[in-house]
């Protein structure tokens, strides 16, 4: 709905045919990111995090997945109707991800330079005013690229297999990669999380440095509060595929309204905190059987009889808070 | 480059191997029960001959020293004489051996233009019926002996539609090419005659296709499982992320690394491919090695049998070491480990 948005999805929808039926992941998923905004997708492992964004950047596969219903607008293109060529452009020129696991996400039988060389080609493609490419310039476009991320001896990298490259490394690269085309708003998936702490941290660093400078938007996907109380000024936080609760980063941490989102951040370990996390009892649901109306209710504290029955809708409030609960629809009806 | 002394440590390792091949089977040879020399002079030979031929076959001597001839003999070309033939077996080796070798490529070359290609479709149209007759096809291939793939080939072919010829490698009106590396596919293109190579062609068809079928079968359903395996990786999701186009994706980041398994896996159908055509070059009366051996194991010509085994086992040896070879040269983590691990 917001003018200048460069992602908008609304009521988004992802179902995959299974064995067993049909699992709908996705139940009606609306998130938007304005240009130059860092916003926070939050949720266990599990909820829904990386379907969304895998459908933002049209690379699920369909079939297995299918899109019943909603919309994902790409600075105002809907992907999920995109020609393939009108999709390679929009990866080209607007938007461009980094991936969970810098471990497995670059291809182990190609050098580092084939890669990066090949992303600089293709997405070059679309950029009209910039002349023809040689192979100097791309050479030297990606030499730029992996200095950005602070590689030293670029050259010496392009030549070498991800194999020779640590994980902290190969996540740089990567970074090099996606940010190589110059994109307009950036996803990032758990970054460096697959990394030990001190290397997700430098990472997590650099890659905020580098995206203010450039002024990309960006939609930080993670399950980590800490990082993301660091990091983003707007925060999305999801629970079996629905939006529960979206706020200011500020306003939701010192004053959550969802159950799930206060469960979420007791759960935190703290250093002052006088007994263990608390916790949520129970797990998250099977999607090929969610729980009807609230999926959160099963394990919900404050669960009425409402809860079971219909999908609760997204209230307002506060100026910039919403949250789909109950709870806070006119004084708890 | 470190690679290099892996390759070089490989082909070490390979001469001793065929060391002991051939200690094995010299023994193996030498402890069968039933006396050779006997065998090739019949049964109504003298004792006295018997002892002779034993005297000037060297078999009076203790078996390390009649080891040890054998093997210095093989450095000088000489793999002693054959009781069928009364020549030098490395003669008749190089009598036989070119039209095993030109059938044994022909049947690479069906695997490679039929087994890769049929993985690959059924990879990309799996679970689809493209892919249920691939797999089934497979198979077939794998289970079902060669020889009786040749039987029914020629019933089919040669019987009952009459397009291509039953036995041999040249009907007997077609002159053959002049010997230059003993394969007459090449020996005819190189001489310019295609009348001899459409015939020879005609008849290498279904002896190689019989041999390669068990290739064609293993190497089809490697691909497919290499090419879903390396679909379904997250450096594929992330190339299509980053914007390269599905066509340079499927046939350059997806088929270098799912060509990885089929290649490791091509020297063991090489050695399938050798041992099927023992029973196959009987069956199409393919004048081979294979042929070759049969009779000489069937005779207990040692010398001869000893020859085929160790010219087999080389063929083997050398199959393998490119097979690494190519290996290391596609697949950078087996390069660098070797590099890494000295």
């Amino acid at each position: 709905m917001e003018e200048k948005a460069i992602l908008d999805i609304r009521d988004l929808h992802v179902w995959f045919r299974v064995y067993e039926g049909v699992s709908r992941v996705l139940d009606g998923v609306s998130l938007y990111v304005r240009g130059g905004e860092h916003v926070g997708l939050v949720g266990e492992t599990g909820c829904g995090k990386t379907v969304a964004m895998k459908t933002a950047m049209g690379i699920l596969r369909s079939p297995p997945a299918l899109f019943p219903q909603g919309q994902v607008l790409l600075a105002g293109r809907d992907v999920l109707k995109a020609a393939p060529i009108e999709l390679l452009r929009m990866k080209g020129k607007t938007i461009s991800m980094i991936f969970q696991d810098p471990l497995s996400a670059l291809n182990p039988v190609f050098t580092v330079g084939q890669q990066i060389f090949d992303v600089i080609r293709f997405g070059h493609r679309w950029i009209r005013d910039d002349g023809a490419l040689t192979k100097t310039k791309v050479r030297g476009i990606a030499m730029e690229a992996l200095t950005s991320v602070q590689l030293p001896d670029p050259r010496r990298i392009l030549s070498l297999y991800p194999l020779e490259l640590s994980g902290g490394m190969r996540q740089r690269v990567l970074i090099a990669m996606a940010l190589v085309n110059r994109p307009r708003f950036l996803i990032a998936d758990e970054p460096g999380s697959a990394l030990d702490v001190t290397i997700q941290a430098q990472i997590l660093s650099l890659l905020k440095s580098l995206v203010k400078e450039a002024g990309i938007a960006v939609l930080l996907i993670t399950h980590d509060l800490g990082v993301v109380r660091e990091t983003v000024e707007r925060v999305y936080i999801m629970y079996a595929g629905r939006v529960v609760e979206e706020g200011q980063t500020v306003e939701i941490f010192d004053d959550p309204k969802h159950p799930y989102t206060q469960g979420l951040l007791s759960s935190v370990p703290r250093l002052t905190g006088e007994a263990l996390a608390e916790g949520i009892p129970g797990t998250l649901s099977d999607y090929t059987e969610a729980p009807s109306g609230c999926r959160f209710h099963p394990r919900c504290p404050q669960a009425m009889e409402k809860c079971a029955q219909q999908k609760p809708p997204m209230v307002k409030v506060s100026t910039k808070q919403h949250v789909a609960c109950y709870l806070y629809h006119g004084g708890g009806g | 480059m470190r690679f290099s002394y892996f390759v070089l440590r490989r082909w070490l390792y390979s001469i001793l191997v065929l060391f002991g091949l051939s200690i094995l089977i010299f023994i193996i040879a030498r402890m069968l029960p039933g006396d050779p020399a006997r065998l090739a002079l019949g049964p109504f030979a003298l004792q006295e001959q018997v002892e002779h031929l034993r005297h000037v076959m060297g078999m009076d001597k203790p078996l390390p020293l009649q080891y040890w001839t054998y093997i210095t003999g093989i450095f000088h070309g000489d793999f002693g004489l054959s009781f069928q033939t009364r020549r030098n077996v490395a003669l008749d080796i190089a009598h036989y051996l070119p039209a095993t070798v030109e059938l044994v490529l022909m049947a690479i070359v069906w695997v490679l233009v039929l087994g890769v290609p049929l993985g690959v479709l059924a990879a990309r149209y799996k679970d689809s019926w493209v892919d249920n007759l691939v797999r089934v096809m497979a198979f077939i291939g794998v289970a079902v002996p060669p020889f009786v793939v040749g039987l029914f080939l020629q019933l089919t072919f040669s019987y009952l539609l009459g397009i291509l010829p039953t036995t041999g490698r040249l009907s007997l009106m077609t002159p053959a090419p002049p010997l230059r590396t003993g394969l007459l596919l090449l020996d005819s293109l190189i001489e310019g005659d295609f009348s001899a190579l459409g015939d020879a062609l005609k008849h290498i068809i279904l002896p190689s296709f019989a041999i390669a079928m068990t290739g064609i079968g293993q190497i089809a359903r490697l691909t497919r499982a290499s090419m879903s395996d390396v679909a379904n990786q997250d450096y594929i999701e992330a190339s299509r992320g980053f914007g390269i186009p599905n066509r340079v994706i499927a046939f350059k980041y997806m088929l270098k690394p799912a060509s990885i398994a089929p290649l490791t896996i091509l020297g063991l159908t090489f050695a399938s491919e050798l041992s099927n055509a023992f029973l196959v070059e009987t069956v199409f009366a393919w004048p081979g090695l294979a042929k070759y051996g049969i009779r000489a194991i069937l005779r207990k010509d040692f010398n001869a049998v000893m020859g085929v085994v160790l010219i087999i086992g080389l063929a083997f040896v050398i199959v393998n070491l490119i097979v690494d070879i190519l290996a290391g040269y596609v697949d950078p983590r087996i390069r660098i480990k070797h590099e890494e691990g000295e």
